[in-house]
């Protein structure tokens, strides 16, 4: 297989594992598998590509995007149906309400002379959505290959341990694969692999060496290096297309390219700013400073009112309330009742801006009790326009 | 008249958003090139994004998103979907939603073709993937159009994007956006979706709510719209600091309604309502509010003025103060002739005109001067300084005194920036009246400048001195020369030129606000432009609808003025409404009411009002009658109607009662002959409102 090996990098040993778990095509195979592994370790990637190179019958579900179980088994029965019927004739869509619908159905599917005597892999990726649906699915999955008395092997692919999967009444028990993290050396060599052609490998790795330098610390998703290296690498040629340096220069383009990544760490990767601006910014070549990211915008604009509003609910929330008497009894008449004629339309508005969060059950007809949920500075923030001094009522700060 | 005032006032309104809008637009068309860039870049994957911060003045953001939808519609996308959170509690229904919006979308421009697919279409559970197909086909089929239906020339694109607006990103589901976004970023390449979050706080809530595994899917952009508080003041520029519109608020008038905004709401929306209502008023009551309007419009009007009118003319306080500062002949003339007091109208509006015109150039001229000012003594905007005028003579208050003081210590630059702009006030309007102002301005500028110059030339004679100083080296008569050079500063700081000139600036402005920022009430005629009921206003405004519905339900005659409904205290009229008779029936006890009493005393009431004998009614009629008062108030519609009556019902006979059994609640009523507790208007609103909901 020297074109897996090529396509699939630092994923030997799961390959080989997996492939020898396959066994040959009419080869009964485990009924099912569990793959987790942290975000971007390759799961999918790999059963993917393991898969399609290997031109297994196979069947690809993100159950992100099936949020009833009726969609997530009509997509896997169209799917196949689409596999075992020949090219171009489009056959009609299924319908299938229950589990038992689908095992019947599945049956009936694979009975097709394309899928007889070879294994019918069911790949459920993002697997850890399936324990929010009907408390059946997951065993009925599991022993899928038992129900429906067909050669089937279903594949889950998970970010959560198994441990968190099992249910409560027991169920058979997958073949359980772990893809460990990819190690500094593997990143090096998975993000070197995909050169632009127009330089020489030994350049991008040098690239990716400086790269991994300043980010490795702080995130290890492949994915998102990814996008990293490919949105900062224009930066990178930028003196060897001005001719200010030549490629092997090293030296010279780590100092244009390491402060750069260092700004690079502190906003896009952050999303404080998008990707879109930051390419508009290397290409006019300005001052990030000047754009200011998402989170610089914190100020509020609030009503007069509503100011006082939240601040009561602020010191309501934080202080005990046995301590109201002190506070409210010394200062007497300090906050000054206000004639709030629209108070409650203004608390449900508060609500919904998220500022003040409804606490105790729902069913409680009268009196609701709301909790303020913004932060400390925001408050003082709030305070100060109004010329309340907050920290003299709050209990913590006595 | 009224509505040609109105129409403007609508136009201006539309302006100001139209605006917002085409800031809006400018920022999209960039973004969309954006999306089509990053339509190339497929395993980049990120969704783009606009965040568009509106601003807690949730009231507005409808019409503004509404017109953002017209635009986009007609500039960008034919797709153009708003979704608002209540609708979409889950991921089912958002899907729904935004299918039935999609293909809304499309048959609109489709001319509606395929009705009868649509039926059947909705009850398909939607995935995204069905979407995606759709969208497909949808796409290909205007393709082949295309050529047919000329179409507006952006959406030319061979994949119109699909603009998703999420009105109000704060309260939506965490769980259902988050995966929405999963989702559709995996769709991405065949689904070309733009996101818009309408966001009402600050744009630290998208990354409050997207962890950073969903927020990496996103390719935001921040747009910020105006804050409300610019809005406000740019749209009481347009409208009140103008001589465009000849009608005006008095101050009180106008403290109302800005009050309303800064303490209540932040709504420009209710702030232009407010204005629209203060307008009605005024053409309302003031009978001579014809001569509300432009000025040649206005002098038509005078020569067709009735007696009636003339009279009215004359009893204005204000016209009556000038008439006694006229000679006696003059009087006797105005007073009498009419065709005389029509032409001094004229003459008067006129006057009132220019005054208008003055005014508000010296206002802004003013501003300039003040707005920059440490600590704002006449405050930072320019509506505060014009309440502040408005309220009293100017140049009587503190404040403004305070003003003049910090302007003659300011420095001459800060003070060139001011005449700079002041200039370019005077120079925007086209006014005649005050060229000779500007003209001083102008002055005023050149003298600072040469000032510059001179300034110059002394330090250098200065500092030529001071180099000749220096080069002798006795360190007695450097001491000496020092001290010289000392004395000879402190001299010319007595009376360097710039600050007698700063003087004659401050003086100047002194003059300018004396002769021209008089108040409006010292005008003849004024009560013609002038709307000054601030009490009505706020009555209606501020309203407290717990009274207003009490006074309805107590006194129906108030609002309705029909003859037959007024009554004596204490009586109970049988023709009036019947949720009134109920109200008022129950209000006669204090704070315990039996609630079979209750409904057999309405029952007597209402029959009496019928004139019918009590046995020819059936005992079904009767039952109905009886159960009139309970129904009523549990389907009364507003959450104040049913606070008044605060009724604290056994949940049984309540959900009878919902499930419209009247029987089966009658029963419960009877059989455990329950004493319904009536906690007369306070307690128990809500459980009332939750339980009629």
């Amino acid at each position: 297989m020297p074109h897996l090996e090529n396509t699939v990098l630092c994923r030997e040993s799961q390959v080989s594992t997996l492939q020898s778990l396959f066994g040959e095509r009419h080869h009964f195979s485990f009924p099912s598998i569990f793959i987790y592994g942290h975000t971007a370790s390759g799961k999918t990637y790999v059963t993917q590509t393991l898969l399609k190179t290997l031109e297994l019958p196979h069947v690809f579900v993100n159950c992100v995007e099936c949020f009833t179980l009726r969609l997530l088994l009509e997509q896997i029965l169209n799917k196949l149906n689409h596999l075992s019927s020949s090219e171009g004739e489009y056959s009609t869509q299924i319908t299938c309400e229950t589990f038992n619908d689908f095992v019947r159905l599945f049956k009936q599917i694979t009975k097709a002379e394309s899928l007889k005597d070879q294994t019918v892999y069911i790949v459920l990726d993002k697997a850890e959505y399936l324990r929010d649906m009907e408390a059946y699915l997951l065993p009925g999955f599991l022993r899928l290959q038992e129900l429906t008395d067909r050669n089937v092997t279903v594949i889950f692919l998970s970010e959560i341990v198994w441990e968190k999967f099992r249910p409560n009444t027991g169920c058979f028990e997958p073949f359980v694969l772990y893809f460990p993290d990819y190690s500094i050396g593997n990143l090096q060599k998975i993000l070197s692999h995909d050169h632009p052609p127009e330089y020489s490998a030994d350049f991008y790795a040098a690239y990716i060496n400086i790269l991994l330098g300043v980010f490795y610390t702080v995130c290890r998703d492949l994915k998102e290096l990814r996008h990293l290296a490919v949105l900062n690498f224009p930066k990178y040629c930028e003196p060897v297309v001005k001719g200010e340096a030549s490629e092997r220069d090293t030296r010279k383009l780590w100092r244009n390219i390491e402060p750069h990544l260092k700004k690079a760490m502190q906003t896009v990767y952050l999303r404080e700013i998008s990707s879109s601006q930051w390419e508009k910014l290397q290409k006019d070549d300005t001052d990030p400073g000047q754009l200011k990211g998402l989170s610089a915008y914190t100020h509020v604009e609030l009503p007069y009112y509503s100011k006082f509003i939240l601040i009561a609910a602020y010191l309501a929330s934080y202080n005990p309330a046995r301590t109201d008497k002190r506070f409210f009894l010394k200062h007497h008449g300090k906050i000054k009742k206000t004639n709030f004629l629209k108070k409650h339309e203004k608390i449900t508005s508060l609500v919904t801006l998220q500022l003040l969060t409804l606490v105790g059950h729902d069913d409680q007809l009268d009196g609701p009790k709301y909790k303020c949920t913004v932060s400390l500075d925001f408050i003082r923030a709030i305070a100060r326009t109004v010329n309340f001094d907050i920290i003299k009522y709050l209990y913590d700060f006595l | 008249m009224k509505s040609e005032t109105e129409r403007l006032q609508e136009e201006l309104n539309k302006n100001l958003f139209d605006s917002l809008i085409e800031f809006l637009q400018k920022s999209h068309s960039g973004f969309q090139k954006n999306s089509r860039d990053w339509g190339c870049q497929i395993k980049l994957r990120e969704i783009p994004t606009a965040a568009l911060v509106l601003g807690v003045n949730v009231t507005d953001h409808d019409l503004t998103f509404r017109s953002l939808t017209e635009v986009l519609q007609n500039n960008v996308t034919p797709y153009v979907v708003s979704l608002q959170a209540k609708d979409c509690p889950d991921m089912k229904h958002f899907l729904q939603k935004l299918a039935s919006q999609l293909m809304d979308c499309n048959v609109d421009v489709q001319s509606k073709e395929k009705e009868s697919v649509q039926v059947t279409q909705k009850k398909i559970h939607y995935s995204m993937d069905s979407l995606s197909t759709w969208y497909m086909s949808v796409t290909q089929k205007t393709d082949v159009k295309m050529p047919r239906k000329k179409r507006t020339p952006p959406s030319q694109w061979q994949s119109p994007p699909v603009v998703l607006i999420l009105k109000d990103m704060e309260s939506f589901t965490t769980k259902v956006l988050q995966d929405f976004i999963i989702i559709s970023s995996q769709h991405l390449h065949e689904f070309p979706l733009i996101l818009i979050f309408g966001i009402a706080t600050s744009p630290v809530v998208v990354h409050r709510m997207l962890p950073h595994a969903v927020s990496s899917l996103l390719c935001i952009e921040l747009f910020q719209s105006l804050s409300c508080k610019e809005h406000l003041t740019t749209v009481l520029d347009k409208l009140l600091l103008t001589t465009q519109f000849p009608f005006k608020l008095s101050e009180k008038v106008l403290q109302v309604l800005t009050n309303i905004f800064l303490y209540h709401d932040f709504s420009i929306q209710n702030f232009i309502k407010g204005l629209q209502l203060s307008l009605l008023e005024h053409f309302y009551s003031q009978p001579l509010s014809v001569l509300c309007c432009n000025l040649p419009e206005a002098k038509r009007r005078i020569n067709f003025l009735s007696d009636n009118q003339c009279e009215n003319i004359r009893r204005l306080p204000s016209f009556r103060r000038y008439v006694e500062k006229q000679a006696s002949e003059k009087q006797v003339a105005l007073l009498t002739n009419e065709r005389f007091l029509k032409e001094e109208t004229q003459s008067l509006l006129e006057n009132l005109h220019v005054y208008h015109t003055n005014y508000f150039l010296v206002l802004r001229c003013l501003h300039q001067f003040t707005s920059s000012l440490p600590k704002y003594p006449l405050g930072r905007q320019i509506r505060e300084l014009y309440c502040t005028c408005l309220e009293k003579n100017i140049r009587d208050s503190e404040e403004y005194a305070s003003a003049l003081q910090l302007l003659r210590m300011l420095a001459k630059d800060e003070l060139m920036a001011m005449l700079q702009k002041c200039f370019k006030v005077f120079k925007s309007s086209s006014e005649k009246q005050l060229g000779n102002t500007a003209k001083r301005i102008e002055e005023f500028l050149a003298q600072f400048q040469s000032l510059d110059a001179e300034a110059k030339e002394e330090e250098e004679d200065t500092s030529e001195s001071q180099s000749k100083g220096l080069q002798k080296t006795d360190l007695y008569h450097l001491q000496k020369s020092l001290l010289e050079m000392k004395e000879l500063r402190r001299a010319s700081k007595r009376q360097t030129k710039f600050e007698v000139l700063r003087e004659q600036l401050v003086s100047f402005i002194d003059s300018l606000a004396r002769e021209y920022l008089l108040l409006p009430e010292t005008q003849p005629l004024h009560e013609v432009l002038y709307f000054s009921a601030a009490h009505t206003l706020r009555q209606h405004l501020n309203a407290a609808p717990r009274i207003a519905l009490h006074t309805a339900l107590n006194n129906p005659y108030y609002y309705l003025k029909n003859e037959a409904l007024r009554s004596e205290e204490g009586c109970i009229p049988n023709v009036a409404p019947d949720i009134c008779i109920a109200y008022k029936l129950h209000l006669e006890c204090s704070r315990l009411i039996n609630l079979v009493d209750w409904s057999e005393a309405f029952a007597t009431v209402v029959t009496a009002a019928e004139k019918m004998d009590a046995n020819s009614v059936t005992s079904e009629e009767r039952n109905e009658i009886i159960q009139y008062p309970l129904k009523s108030v549990l389907q009364c519609p507003s959450i104040y109607f049913s606070s008044l009556f605060s009724l604290h019902f056994p949940v049984r006979t309540f959900r009878a009662f919902q499930r419209g059994d009247i029987n089966q609640s009658r029963k419960h009523l009877d059989s455990s002959s329950f004493i319904i507790v009536l906690i007369i208007r306070n307690q128990k609103i809500k459980s009332c409102k939750r339980y009629i909901q």
